[in-house]
């Protein structure tokens, strides 16, 4: 479903991403979505198609400050929070801070940190603030984690564990390019070298009111009837190890309203419950077989359930 | 745009082990009953699809197939003679069921699949009609529906499937009980059988020789059940009288060619009279078995003069009976001469040695020569056996005077020669003796372990009066049953000598369960029928109001189970139902929505698939978005139900 009304930020915002990221506009969209409804977003693929170039796009379009990290298996935590070192100068110690004291942090192959560091970032991305040394700093605001993962399936990688997922409201896919854009694509040579050139769209103050807004979308009771029921139906779908939790259905009514605003709707439908639910769901809901739900599965859940 | 080269409703591979197990299911137990080859093709049949799918593997050629059919019919053509006729026409079914699955490649395949396991379902009903069977064939149509849901619901877990198979079942349950009160019943087995399916019938035979009780004896197998209105009585009470036996050529007992010709009997009931309902196992013969002697005859059955009670027709299928008997009777204590006088007839020259004996007491009165033989058995070295050695030409002799061991039918025979010799008419009768209360049901089980053969005397002034010279030899035999009588080692079914409590339990239950399936479901005939109804307060149907009330009762029935389900289809909601006019409307025009489809969504489906009415569905659709998941929508139900009206007429569709 393409946004309905053109002439408004969010779909200005989206049209010039779909330039940079080519013939990704779903992903794209999720990808603001997430960011709308206040949430962080983790983009799991293979290496080379545009994780970062995405991360990195949307950080630029809304004129967010921007630090990228390369997690690695030799991390530590205090590379990504900061230390406090001597100055000789003053006869103290002051702290540096770290990458994650930006507004958009891009954490390129999470899962490829050990644990410890790993828990260390998503302290922070939960509670807002980083607690060093006994001291406690908040980190600016917004605040958003674009985590980048491979596959878990790859060597060389900690898979993150359930209540960690959890964090991430959205978690998106963005596979080959089709055909056509990948053409262009080798026409145009790679697309990093556009970064640079892309001016911010939005003040800081601007994308709060957008976040407000997009917050405020009405959700009638047939509607929260519906996405109740959905949510009881992974409850009770013996396919899955277990359902989605209380904060999984508040995730997911959160993004259902910033999909509904993307698109230029005051009002949130079935069918944005459902465009949301697979990037919502997928790394909440464990098959008995101890993967992840496919896309398949999210459909017939969806296909499974009439509306009211 | 290419065309894909699956056909448009290609099998899904998940749903091949549920077919697969409902071939198996219907086509498995077959093979009991089929010729071998035929079960080994459909086993590798089986094996070999179930190989092709683990291994995604094509399936087999058409020629190949074809080859496989033409062979298989010929060689049932040959092993049969025929294609017709119930195993031919099931040994068809069953190689059918083998071969298609080889050729399933699409959903309508399969549907095939799952409506010959249907149909194959019903045939072993020919086989059989036990309750195993019926409970087997219940889970394997459950599968065959669970086969049915896996083929057009997707991909399912097997619990939920299971639980809607159940489920759907379940809602037929009404229905078949409405069927089991009112569909008109015909009498006797649904589908004929072929005449050779009684021989195999075990029971009393029309004579008596010795060996013939004793191997009947080897059948644990049930002869009749018995209910009775008051106190069962007591076990030594319980003569169940079969065939009677007055001629005798010096081996072999037979009934008299004149026998049934006389006069009706007379009987002089002494004692309070017992009313009971016989359930008798069928045993292609006429006697009903009634006890000693029945004073009540249901209707279609006669006494004959030697006090048999008799059916018209032999009995070939289980039959019950209700009857009256008096167990103290006088009974024909006017005889006809005839009968009296064949009472007498011995054959000339043989047993000499028990001609003597009688003849030392002839100058007796009856009752004293009668107290004689049984002292005989009782104070002399006789024995109760169910292996006798072999007797010779002068077989009464030798059994008196020299083996002294034998079984019921022995004492009898040599008891009635005895009187014969000695001038007191006599005759031999077959039946059973005793039997046992189940007390799960409170029915009298009556095996054909307790076959037993007596005598009687004709008394002048008494009439006929029973003597069992079985009971002077092993008292417990009357008293106890078979198994308390006869020695440890003797060769008795397992059946009767249980030893163990809990089997034996399991067994009364058991054959409670069965009695109550046979009564109730195999038995349920247009008589029982009546019975059933009269005791819902419905006196004398005829099948004309049987059958309105049928369909008036069904109809009732699928109204209710439609009322249940329609809230689900119909809201009262006038949004809702405004909504679903305009798509069932569309649905007429060739788009259907999908029930889980949202109205922007399916909008959006029009717009590629009906671009004519893209706008009006769009505005449609906006109108129901915002009445329904938006704040408040007031006034846009009047324009969503316009939209219903401007809809343009569909086009039928040319046929």
């Amino acid at each position: 479903m393409p946004p309905t009304s053109r002439h408004s930020p969010v779909a200005e915002i989206l049209a010039a991403a779909d330039a940079v990221i080519l013939g990704k506009s779903t992903q794209t969209r999720l990808a603001l979505c997430c960011l709308l409804a206040k949430g962080h977003l983790l983009i799991e693929d293979l290496p080379g198609v545009g994780k970062t170039t995405l991360a990195h796009t949307l950080a630029r379009l809304l004129g967010f400050e921007f630090a990228r990290v390369q997690f690695t298996s030799d991390m530590l935590p205090a590379d990504i929070l900061g230390v406090s070192i001597f100055d000789r100068e003053r006869g103290d110690f002051r702290f540096l801070p770290g990458p994650v004291f930006s507004q958009v942090l891009l954490a390129d192959e999470i899962n490829r940190a050990t644990p410890k560091t790993q828990s260390a970032l998503l302290e922070a991305m939960e509670e807002g603030q980083v607690t060093t040394e006994g001291e406690t700093r908040p980190l600016p605001k917004p605040f958003f984690v674009i985590a980048t993962q491979n596959p878990s399936s790859q060597i060389g990688t900690f898979p993150l564990p359930e209540s960690q997922l959890d964090r991430f409201l959205l978690r998106i896919e963005l596979g080959y390019p089709d055909h056509d854009a990948e053409r262009l694509l080798l026409e145009s040579g790679g697309r990093r070298a556009q970064l640079p050139t892309l001016a911010a769209l939005l003040g800081a103050s601007e994308f709060a009111a957008l976040q407000q807004a997009a917050a405020a979308v009405h959700a009638s009771p047939a509607l929260l009837d519906y996405l109740q029921r959905l949510v009881e139906a992974t409850r009770q779908d013996a396919r899955f190890v277990h359902g989605l939790s209380p904060r999984a259905a508040l995730s997911l009514l959160a993004a259902a309203r910033a999909w509904a605003f993307s698109g230029g709707r005051q009002l949130v439908l079935p069918e944005d419950v459902q465009a949301v639910l697979p990037a919502v769901a997928r790394h909440r809901l464990r098959l008995l077989s101890g993967s992840h739900a496919d896309a398949e599965d999210i459909a017939a859940l969806i296909r499974s359930l009439p509306l009211a | 745009m290419k065309r894909s080269q699956q056909p448009v409703d290609a099998l899904e591979h998940g749903a091949v082990p549920w077919l697969l197990a409902g071939a198996l299911a219907t086509a498995g137990p077959h093979a009991s009953h089929l010729p071998a080859w035929l079960s080994l093709l459909v086993a590798g049949a089986m094996i070999w699809r179930a190989g092709l799918w683990w291994q995604h593997r094509p399936l087999p050629a058409r020629w190949l197939l074809g080859l496989l059919v033409i062979g298989g019919v010929a060689a049932i053509a040959w092993q049969f003679h025929s294609l017709l006729g119930k195993d031919a026409g099931v040994a068809m079914l069953v190689l059918l069921m083998a071969l298609k699955p080889l050729e399933m490649r699409s959903r309508r395949d399969a549907q095939v699949i799952v409506m010959l396991g249907f149909f194959l379902l019903l045939t072993h009903y020919f086989y059989s009609q036990s309750i195993p069977t019926g409970l087997w064939l219940l889970a394997a149509m459950t599968l065959l529906t669970g086969a049915l849901i896996r083929l057009h619901g997707g991909a399912q877990p097997v619990t939920t499937i299971a639980r809607q198979a159940a489920l759907l079942l379940l809602q037929a349950l009404p229905f078949l009980l409405i069927l089991y009160l009112l569909f008109p019943r015909v009498s006797g087995p649904l589908w004929g059988l072929p005449q050779d399916a009684y021989s195999g019938l075990s029971g009393l035979s029309e004579q008596m020789s010795p060996g013939s009780i004793s191997n009947l004896i080897q059948s644990g197998a049930i002869a009749l059940r018995s209910r009775f209105a008051g106190e069962v009585p007591e076990k030594a009470d319980l003569y169940w009288r079969g065939p009677v036996f007055d001629a005798y050529d010096g081996s072999t007992w037979r009934a008299a060619a004149a026998q049934r010709a006389g006069p009706a009997p007379v009987i002089e009931a002494r004692g309070p009279l017992q009313a009971y309902t016989n359930l008798v196992e069928a045993h292609n013969q006429r006697w009903l078995l009634a006890l000693d002697v029945p004073t009540s005859l249901p209707p279609d059955s006669s006494l004959a003069p030697t006090l048999e009670a008799l059916a018209r027709e032999p009995l070939r299928v289980r039959a019950r009976f209700s009857l009256v008997s008096a167990l103290d009777y006088r009974a024909n204590r006017v005889e006809a001469a005839a009968t009296l006088t064949q009472a007498l007839s011995l054959p000339a020259q043989l047993n000499p040695r028990a001609r003597a004996l009688a003849g030392e007491w002839r100058s007796r009165t009856p009752e004293k020569i009668a107290e004689a033989a049984l002292a005989m058995f009782r104070t002399e070295d006789f024995h109760y056996t169910l292996r006798p050695p072999l007797l010779g030409r002068d077989a009464v002799d030798e059994f008196l005077f020299t083996s002294r061991r034998g079984f019921c039918e022995h004492y009898a025979s040599a008891f009635v020669f005895l009187m014969r010799a000695a001038g007191v008419p006599a005759r031999v009768v077959a039946g059973y003796q005793g039997g046992e209360v189940n007390p799960v049901d409170g029915y009298l089980t009556v095996r054909q372990s307790d076959a037993h053969a007596w005598a009687e005397i004709w008394l002048a002034g008494e009439g006929w009066v029973r003597i069992d010279p079985t009971a002077a030899v092993a008292p417990s035999r009357i008293e106890q049953g078979i198994a308390a009588a006869l020695p440890e080692g003797e060769p008795l079914p397992a059946i009767i000598r249980l030893d163990a409590d809990w089997l034996r339990q399991l067994r009364n239950r058991w054959e409670a369960a069965n009695n109550s399936w046979n009564q109730w479901v195999l038995g349920y005939n247009p008589q029982r029928q009546r019975e059933v109804l009269s005791r819902l307060g419905w006196r004398d149907p005829d099948w004309q109001s049987m059958t309105a009330t049928l369909a008036a009762l069904c109809g009732l029935a699928l109204l209710i189970v439609t009322l249940w389900t329609l809230p689900r289809r119909r809201p009262a909601d006038p949004v809702q139902r405004a909504w679903q006019k305009y798509c069932a409307q569309l649905a007429q025009r060739g788009v259907r929505r999908a029930e889980w489809e949202g109205p922007l969504d399916f909008a959006q489906r029009v717009a590629r698939e009906r671009p004519d009415l893209a706008a009006l569905t769009s505005e449609a659709a906006g109108y129901y978005a915002e009445l329904r998941y938006g704040r408040s929508g007031e006034g846009q139900l009047r324009l969503l139900q316009g939209c219903v009206r401007r809809l343009p007429p569909s086009r039928r569709r040319r046929i």
